[in-house]
């Protein structure tokens, strides 16, 4: 690397400086324009990681599968600054957010933008830890800042929940340390994940298996699944709705890419308790109780939050079966739900916004009022619940398929769930969607081009997905066991 | 039975525990903050203690934060806000005081099973250390759920974090960027949570959490 800035450091840096800029530039025009900019910029170094990639060190690392989340991450994260920028600009209109709040919520995004992906990158999982809690208290920061009492509400409650998962999976990570330090020796190797992985197999079992419990349950609130999810509807309701699509679309992710890192280190050591079982537990669990849940919300953004729930629920199940068609098959639905749901949320930002409203009850005839919107969200909807052909339809089958096949009874908890989950979505779009129009009838200023680019992408992979695609997720499916 | 490194040790992150008791069954706001400030206190003589045994001059820095910041600046600060802020002196709890404290002792009870267990191969002190680190983070978060007002909720956390940093040093050579980072984070968090007192100070009367709840949108 002679270069002047590797594509891994421009991951990093490219964030962090705009982040500096953003909170000393004024006027919003130009902030949340360089906001867009500065997330692209970070779009095109991640997608330069697909081809070159350097040597891990002691404190970056990048391989096969944090390649998929990096990329999955800024792409999202680029959409959304797209989105946001617009938003941004009625709620400056409305009086809600006022200019100087601008300056810091985009200064904020960036940071939060620059901490997740240094969660992804990090080769040292003390390092990880530490993003993943910056990314943490960014986000309460962001939840909180229309400070109204349900805000505050929220962002309280997110942050005493999100300190102790951080404080359960810094235990665990402390107990990771303890556990390789026979193997690896006293020092900075052992936080390395380059060097835990190739000695896991010395590591002691007892202490490797309650680390995990801990990491799991610590990383497992971020993930949002049940019952440590309390924070994630509440969060998701009352923070500006850009953050709503990057919490369901990434930082969700972002934990599930560290529970998944530590499964690997568990899978390596052959007396260590079997992840899965747990993983799948709580997937399962989170999944039925999410979409019983989803029948009562009357706030649509409280809606999709649960839906976030339910599929993350799917997702962790997934990885926790294990095997190469259900790790696909989690692969691709992270893949899809990400976009899928931030597509959905830049709808519903629309859509509350044109309302003055996000409970149901006060939406309803979006078709013929906002048909550009409307469809938008019909189409988001109805790909979220699993309709064929579209993309989570795909993995879904396939996932369902592949329990079939190893655990007929858990497959058909799995369907269960499914179906609840897509009867009350349905169910729900069907009014807000269709009927007599109800409120304002204004005309939308909206961005279609983030929301109908990712519902296009979720479109075609239900019907075809480029082999090269293929062959990168299955080479990442059996890399995870 | 291990010499006077050993037992000094224990008895540090014993008293560690005790005090975590201790907090669990005060009354009054003032009397819980300086019952946070000699937990703190004794954290960075057992830090201290851990830095001198194991030869590691690095962990002198982490007691020193400890002391300094934890021991006396937030307990200063807590004490200001509660007498600018006029909160209620006194600790709503959730759950009485008597069971609060049994409960305290089983999760003690609890992390010795557990650790104890675990950890045979492990060297003695760090095994006890663990034990009681876990101790301590349990009381933490026993604290945060059964106590009503954002103060003591978030002594409970910074408790909480206390037995994190006992466990850190106690687990030989773990690197320093972890105390470095644990440290800079509670700063951060403190920073965080005192924008979120005066925030909710500036819209109700109270820092009680319960009054929070009354405003939630989505009764269901």
């Amino acid at each position: 690397m002679i270069q002047p800035i590797d594509a891994v450091s421009a991951v990093l840096a490219i964030p962090f400086v705009a982040a500096i800029v953003l909170a000393v530039l004024p006027g919003y025009k130009l902030t949340s324009r360089l906001n867009v900019l500065a997330s692209a910029l970070t779009f095109a170094a991640a997608l330069q990681l697909l081809g070159d990639r350097p040597e891990p060190d002691a404190y970056l690392l990048i391989d096969d599968l944090n390649v998929v989340f990096i990329v999955l991450n800024t792409l999202v994260a680029f959409t959304t600054s797209w989105f946001s920028a617009t938003y941004i600009a009625h709620e400056l209109e409305s009086g809600r957010l006022t200019p100087a709040y601008l300056r810091f919520y985009h200064a904020m995004y960036q940071v939060l933008m620059f901490s997740m992906n240094l969660a992804l990158i990090a080769n040292n999982i003390g390092l990880m830890w530490v993003a993943i809690e910056v990314a943490t208290l960014t986000t309460v920061l962001m939840v909180g800042i229309y400070r109204t009492h349900q805000a505050i509400e929220a962002a309280w409650k997110y942050f005493i929940l999100g300190s102790v998962g951080i404080a359960l999976a810094l235990f665990g990570t402390i107990l990771v340390y303890m556990a390789a330090r026979p193997a690896v020796g006293e020092g900075a190797d052992g936080m390395v994940w380059t060097v835990l992985m190739a000695n896991a197999h010395a590591f002691d079992p007892a202490l490797l298996n309650v680390a995990f419990i801990f990491l799991l349950l610590g990383y497992g609130t971020k993930v949002g699944l049940a019952p440590l999810h309390a924070w994630l509807p509440d969060a998701h309701a009352e923070g500006p709705t850009p953050i709503s699509a990057v919490l369901s679309g990434l930082l969700l992710n972002v934990a599930l890419y560290a529970v998944l890192r530590f499964k690997l280190l568990l899978a390596a050591n052959e007396q260590a308790i079997a992840p899965g079982p747990l993983m799948m537990l709580l997937g399962l669990l989170s999944l039925i109780f999410a979409s019983f849940m989803l029948y009562r919300r009357r706030d649509i953004k409280r809606l999709f939050a649960y839906s976030s729930i339910e599929h993350m629920g799917i997702i962790t199940f997934a990885f926790g079966m294990g095997g190469p068609l259900a790790n696909f098959a989690g692969l691709l639905h992270m893949t899809m739900h990400s976009l899928t749901k931030s597509a959905i949320f830049f709808a519903v930002g629309h859509i509350s916004q044109i309302k003055g409203t996000q409970k149901i009850a006060d939406i309803s005839g979006l078709t013929e009022t906002h048909p550009v919107l409307g469809w938008g969200l019909v189409l988001g909807v109805v790909a979220i619940a699993g309709m064929p052909p579209l993309g989570i339809f795909m993995s879904e089958f396939l996932l369902v398929t592949s329990t079939f096949a190893r655990e007929p009874v858990l497959a058909i908890l799995l369907v269960f769930g499914l179906l609840l989950g897509f009867g009350a979505l349905m169910l729900r779009v069907s009014g807000v969607a269709f009927g007599e129009p109800k409120g304002s009838t204004a005309p939308a200023d909206a961005s279609y081009v983030p929301m109908f680019v990712h519902l296009a992408i979720v479109a075609v992979a239900g019907v075809y997905l480029p082999a090269p695609v293929v062959a990168w997720f299955q080479n990442v499916a059996k890399l995870l066991g | 039975m291990y010499g006077l490194n050993f037992d000094v040790a224990h008895f540090l992150a014993g008293s560690l525990v005790l005090v975590s008791l201790l907090q669990l069954y005060q009354v009054r706001l003032y009397a819980l903050v300086n019952v946070f400030a000699a937990h703190a206190a004794i954290l960075a003589l057992s830090v201290g203690w851990q830095a001198f045994i194991q030869n590691a001059p690095h962990l002198y820095v982490t007691a020193f934060i400890a002391l300094v910041f934890k021991a006396v600046i937030i307990p200063v600060a807590l004490h200001r806000i509660i007498k600018q802020l006029g909160l209620q002196r006194g600790v709503e709890t959730a759950v009485g005081v008597g069971l609060t404290m049994l409960a305290g002792i089983a999760l003690v009870a609890l992390s010795m099973v557990v650790m104890l267990r675990v950890t045979e191969t492990a060297d003695p002190l760090a095994r006890e250390d663990l034990a009681f680190a876990l101790s301590v983070l349990l009381i933490g978060l026993l604290m945060m759920v059964s106590r009503r007002n954002a103060v003591s909720q978030v002594i409970g956390f910074m408790s909480l974090e206390n037995g994190l940093i006992l466990a850190a040093t106690g687990a030989k050579g773990m690197p320093l960027v972890v105390e470095i980072s644990v440290a800079f984070s509670v700063l951060i968090a403190f920073i965080v949570i005192g924008i979120f007192l005066f925030r909710i100070r500036e819209r109700f009367d109270t820092v009680d959490v319960q009054a929070l709840d009354r405003f939630r949108g989505d009764q269901s």
